[in-house]
């Protein structure tokens, strides 16, 4: 069977002006060559980390995954489906669904469940089955008793959960977040965490995280390391972090517990290999 | 955040909170119509009784409804002084040239009681509809219009994102302004030439900010399937119910009523 996500070669140029969400490298011609020649399989299921320096080409690379970019050279491919084609389009945004970072920027509706509605509305499905579909979505991420709302009676990390419900009511097999936490308190941080690592547990969800974060990346099965437009890692976490000094050369720092874990290591603490997190560290130490 | 001035919605569960949309935009056109329609004393109170009837049963604070009312008091106070003064007939009260008539008490207070009663039924209509509501029975009572290529669902749904983000830029002008005056603006004193300006750096940073997120909302909105309103369906259907037919014989009945007693 063909992988979930294929990507094969990506090339992508932004015409010459600047892209919304800012970043990228600057060619000749005031082109800005985002991506250049970016290769990568994910599974369908799978729970993927993406981290990189401001301008590495995360976002561009993202916005490839549901067609809201279209390659300039090489390919991208959905469950099989070709996004370069136009009449996968539809059907490719409902396959993959998008978290954005500014959870205000992306509720469309004046109550949590009009918003949750929004997606299979496009979709065009009968009133029933649309309901039917919201109330799942907000069981799913524990907003059902918020249903009535307006959004702005809600805090950041339950304005993001409303997000990946609207993302979740179209029934989607992947979701992609693309720094859903960047703005969030430590609160609404763990909310949301919570909600993906479940989602991806118990629904079978594929994630890709893109995130600033490297205690983020750890909760993944898999970490991808961009710089220029080019993946330069891709691995499980403990595997990638063992490369510090590379990561802390692209701006890159490690969670604190990996870091610390190496740095006993160095001072001759025989340690085992892989720890992630502080529980990780107990259990080695006691 | 600050409130709106006028016409904010008060969540309730009355019966005017209840009815169709469609019926309740409705009844408010008509009722804003018909006092011009009423001439005699028995009409006037024929009237009010319904409309004070209705302000009783929406539940809707009455402090709510007179500062709705107070936003009009300039307006009503100049056109009371114009009846007043301008209308000919009968004097009562003779000032050198200006007299006063009683045609034109009688006209002046007329005008005030329309005026307050279009404001009252106005803020009614969006005291107890929920702006969803108001644009879904907006959207369904244009949809005839959709023949004459009028796109009226993209409307409906520029109207929604609006109303959604009212709050959302409230709040920012709200923390741009306090960012500024921390910074030693000052927006309450000078002439009004003066304060204008000094509004500048609230309004650019604001207009800059929703630019982007009109561009992000419109990529969130691409991503999340949205295309022509064309292929859209509604999660909520507007349905008549026999309460909203039986207002509706109300207020038909009311009109006949004050048409019969002039």
């Amino acid at each position: 069977m063909r992988p979930f996500i294929e990507i094969e070669n990506l090339k992508y140029v932004y015409p010459s002006f600047i892209p919304p969400h800012a970043g990228g490298q600057r060619g000749g011609g005031g082109q800005i060559v985002a991506l250049r020649g970016v290769n990568l399989t994910i599974e369908q299921g799978e729970f993927v980390a993406l981290i990189g320096p401001n301008g590495s080409g995360k976002s561009t690379l993202a916005r490839h995954l549901n067609a809201l970019l279209l390659p300039t050279a090489g390919a991208v491919w959905i469950d099989g489906l070709r996004t370069s084609d136009a009449h996968n389009v539809w059907a490719v945004r409902q396959k993959v669904g998008m978290v954005f970072q500014n959870p205000d920027n992306q509720i469309v509706a004046t109550t949590v469940e009009e918003d949750v509605a929004f997606g299979p509305e496009n979709m065009g499905l009968p009133a029933d089955e649309i309901r039917h579909r919201v109330d799942d979505a907000l069981a799913a991420v524990g907003l059902l008793d918020y249903r009535q709302y307006p959004p702005q009676m809600l805090s950041g990390g339950q304005k993001q959960l409303v997000a990946i419900a609207g993302a979740l009511a179209a029934r989607p097999s992947c979701i992609v977040f693309d720094e859903p936490t960047s703005m969030l308190d430590p609160v609404g941080r763990r909310q949301v965490l919570d909600t993906i690592r479940r989602l991806n547990a118990e629904e079978g969800i594929t994630v890709l995280l893109i995130t600033h974060s490297m205690s983020e990346a750890a909760m993944a099965q898999r970490v991808l390391v961009m710089e220029a437009g080019r993946m330069v890692m891709d691995g499980p976490p403990a595997i990638v972090f063992e490369r510090g000094a590379r990561l802390r050369a692209l701006g890159l720092d490690l969670p604190p517990i990996v870091d610390i874990a190496q740095r006993l290591q160095a001072w001759g603490l025989p340690l085992p290999q892989g720890v992630l997190t502080v529980q990780d560290m107990v259990d080695a130490l006691c | 955040m600050s409130a709106l001035p006028i016409g904010m919605y008060v969540p309730g569960n009355s019966i005017l909170h209840r009815l169709d949309p469609r019926v309740k935009m409705g009844a408010t056109l008509v009722l804003m119509m018909i006092p011009f329609a009423v001439h005699g004393l028995w009409g006037y109170v024929a009237l009010s009784t319904f409309v004070v009837t209705a302000v009783l049963l929406s539940g809707v604070p009455l402090g709510a409804l007179l500062r709705t009312l107070r936003t009009v008091f300039w307006i009503a106070f100049l056109m009371f002084f114009l009846y007043l003064f301008t209308t000919p007939g009968e004097p009562l009260l003779a000032l050198g040239s200006i007299a006063i008539t009683r045609q034109g008490l009688l006209a002046a207070v007329a005008q005030i009681y329309r005026l307050c009663l279009l404001v009252t039924v106005a803020s009614l209509l969006t005291f107890t509809t929920s702006p969803i509501h108001l644009t879904h029975g907006l959207e369904a009572m244009l949809s005839p219009l959709e023949r004459a290529r009028l796109p009226v669902r993209e409307l409906a749904m520029v109207l929604t994102i609006a109303l959604r983000f009212v709050p959302t830029l409230q709040e920012e002008i709200d923390k741009i302004a306090k960012a500024q005056r921390a910074r030693g603006a000052d927006f309450r004193t000078g002439g009004p030439l003066r304060r204008a300006r000094n509004l500048v750096p609230i309004f650019v940073p604001i207009f800059v900010s929703a630019f982007r997120r009109a561009d992000e909302l419109a990529t969130a909105m691409d991503a999340r399937g949205f295309r022509s309103a064309l292929h859209r369906t509604r999660m909520r259907k507007l349905r008549l119910g026999s309460l909203d037919l039986l207002a509706t014989l109300i207020v038909m009945g009311l009109v006949l009523t004050v048409i019969w007693l002039g």
